[in-house]
């Protein structure tokens, strides 16, 4: 395995980077006679280390790029530039045996469970076939073993779900089978998006408390992609909010989100709707001025409360507020420019439980 | 306060059963649900998938379709049984009198369709006779009213954000000035920013105009946000009722308090433990108690006799054995 050689933050040696994503940035092309322009993520760098596990959280509305992010980590999306590496080799320039190993190494959990099945098979199948691919099993009672367990670890009755075809499933359970075929393989970095949106709450915590296990017990690292940062706060170490493809604010998790700086951020923040009749949402309008949007300058002056004439001048940098907490914003411009473009530079180590 | 009139209540629904009949049986989705909503309040329903929430939305605007039928019980809007109604009757009184707001992820607006002729098209449908600058002037005053500028009258569905059609489809549910409005997971698939404006806009015209709401949903959150009142559904049973924060604060019923608990927040990070064990199947419902699989202080009682729906305070209900004899009286079904 070749050793990648790039300025890595001197906190970190090449060898202990699982996974990396180097300043990827994606534009999306629309349109066949005038051609619509989409950046979907700007220069986005941050890294996910071989140990100890990590679970971090990628926060944003849709749009924000957090989609387009985690499936160009996954290799399904090129970037258009920067590259995403994978134990020091490029994802994009794999060859055979390393994208074998990739593959069930970083495993994905999809939003829509509708989307990752074929409505022909049968759940069985779903599980089976990893089980066949990576020979996990010597005999077909070891694998009706593994695939039981797995099942019950998610908190879905075997006896309930094998056999029947998607359809007859409920969202939360195809969502379940999803989370159990995915342990199952027991991979290295689990990319979860959305994983629990379509859940019930009772089995949004068993589901949640599972990501969590596999963290401490099995030793996977977790990039949460997610809207939710109620949820996001309870599992992840540190979180990255993007808008508009960009990096707005990044830092723990605890800081970020009991202590937003970035305006959007604090946009988030104040529309959680807490599960508590004492804690009522505030009044405060949002801010959405068309006719402001700016062509240079902050990507999100048109939403900005407090915007300031220099904010379209031009796009503001990472401003380092804290030691774990970097934001883009103008209002920060006291606090030294962060340089390290890897985001894990301001992270806190995994919390263990 | 003793028990609501019909006049300070316009919807009283009493002991509604609704069944989905299938090769293999009845499928009680809803069973004996009884709940009375009186004028200003805001009721919501929470529920797991599974748990008849949905199915009491479309029964109350009379959508139910085959194989889905209403078994029993009784809806009294305004006074008058809305079973009783024949179609004609109930296609007069859905928007007049109650009118949904459909989910946020169902694209319920005609996509050929201006905005504008949308509004008016449910006034004409139900009646109201007046003059084209009248009926501009209406739309421009219901656009206005949540907050949507009067141009978007002009314009087609797929030219709005989610957020702006959501609040086109609050528009026209009170376009009528019903007195209640029924909103089953408006919010579902919209962002958080998004979501926030649009429920509290649904709560700003439904103060204004004095209806009372029934918001369905799973999202705790968003419930602690809109309602005064809360139902707790389970297994097609309204297991729990009461005022919102004695829900939150002080639950009795132990599924309540178990999906309380399970409520992640952001006030220090703690274990979070759902419910164990899976909903039950409403085809086969267990005896007793359908929470009885579940709960962790079920008794042998429980897997015997259905629990009865118990008053154990104003306007507060659990039904659960643990409040037997001397905790609460008995509320007639």
């Amino acid at each position: 395995m070749t050793t990648q050689t790039m300025d890595s933050p001197a906190s970190e040696t090449a060898q202990d980077v699982l996974l990396r994503a180097d300043s990827v940035s994606k534009t999306f092309v629309s349109g066949t006679f005038r051609k619509h322009y989409t950046q979907a993520l700007d220069t986005v760098t941050f890294s996910v280390p071989e140990s100890p596990p990590t679970i971090t959280a990628i926060a944003g509305e849709s749009g924000s790029g957090k989609t387009t992010l985690a499936r160009t980590v996954l290799g399904l999306i090129e970037p258009t530039s920067g590259e995403v590496v994978y134990r020091g080799v490029d994802v994009a320039e794999m060859n055979r045996a390393q994208r074998a190993q990739f593959r069930r190494e970083v495993q994905v959990i999809f939003q829509d469970p509708f989307e990752s099945y074929n409505p022909f098979y049968k759940v069985d199948h779903v599980l089976r076939t990893p089980i066949r691919r990576y020979n996990l099993a010597s005999s077909r009672s070891e694998s009706d073993d593994i695939v039981e367990a797995a099942l019950r670890n998610v908190g879905l009755r075997p006896e309930e779900t094998l056999g029947r075809h998607p359809h007859q499933l409920s969202g939360g359970q195809r969502q379940r089978v999803m989370v159990a075929r995915a342990v199952m393989l027991q991979p290295k970095i689990i990319v979860a998006d959305e994983p629990v949106s379509m859940v019930d709450a009772s089995l949004r915590a068993t589901i949640l408390e599972t990501l969590r296990a596999m963290k401490r017990d099995l030793g996977i690292s977790i990039l949460y992609i997610t809207h939710d940062l109620t949820t996001a706060y309870q599992i992840a170490d540190n979180i990255i909010v993007l808008y508009k493809g960009r990096v707005a604010e990044s830092g723990s998790v605890e800081s970020v989100i009991n202590d937003p700086t970035h305006p959007y951020t604090q946009l988030l923040v104040s529309s959680i709707p807490q599960p508590d009749p004492e804690t009522q949402w505030g009044r405060e309008q949002e801010v959405r001025d068309e006719d402001e949007i700016a062509l240079t300058g902050c990507n999100f002056y048109d939403r900005c409360p407090v915007r300031m004439d220099e904010c379209t001048d031009e796009d503001p940098p990472l401003y380092r507020t804290a030691e774990n907490r970097i934001t883009r914003c103008y209002r920060y411009a006291d606090s030294p420019v962060h340089h390290a473009p890897d985001l894990r530079s301001v992270f806190v180590d995994a919390t263990s439980e | 306060m003793t028990a609501a009139t019909s006049i300070d209540a316009p919807l009283v629904v009493k002991d509604l059963k609704v069944y989905y009949h299938t090769r293999r049986g009845p499928v009680k989705a809803v069973d004996g649900v009884s709940f009375e909503l009186n004028r200003g309040e805001r009721l919501g329903l929470v529920g797991e998938s599974g748990s008849g929430k949905s199915t009491i939305a479309l029964a109350l605007m009379m959508a139910h379709k085959e194989p889905a039928r209403i078994e029993g019980g009784s809806i009294m809007l305004n006074g008058s049984n809305l079973l009783d109604d024949n179609e004609e009757r109930v296609r007069l009184r859905r928007l007049s009198e109650i009118a949904m707001v459909p989910q946020g992820a169902l694209n319920s607006l005609n996509p050929v369709m201006r905005i504008r002729d949308q509004v008016i098209d449910g006034l004409k449908d139900h009646n109201v006779r007046m003059g084209i600058g009248e009926f501009n002037g209406r739309v421009t005053e219901l656009l206005a009213s949540v907050g949507l500028h009067p141009d978007v009258a002009s314009r087609y569905p797929h030219e709005l954000s989610g957020g702006m059609k959501q609040r086109v489809s609050i528009a026209i549910a009170i376009s009528m000035n019903p007195s209640v409005i029924v909103a089953d997971e408006p919010t579902s698939a919209l962002d958080v920013v998004v979501q926030k404006q649009v429920v509290q806009t649904l709560r700003d015209v439904q103060e204004r105009i004095g209806a009372a709401a029934i918001m369905i949903g799973h999202d705790m959150g968003l419930m602690a946000q809109f309602a005064s009142r809360i139902g707790i559904m389970y297994g097609g049973k309204i297991v729990e009722l009461g005022p919102v924060s004695h829900i939150f604060n002080n639950p009795k019923h132990p599924y309540t308090r178990l999906l309380i608990s399970s409520l992640p927040d952001t006030r220090g990070k703690r274990r979070l433990e759902g419910i164990p064990g899976l909903p039950p199947s409403l085809l086969r419902p267990p005896p007793g108690c359908v929470f009885h699989t579940r709960c962790p202080e079920a008794m042998d009682v429980c897997m015997q006799d259905i629990p009865v729906n118990r008053e154990l305070d104003e306007r507060r209900f659990a039904a659960c054995h643990l409040y037997g004899d001397a905790d609460g009286r008995e509320v007639a079904a």
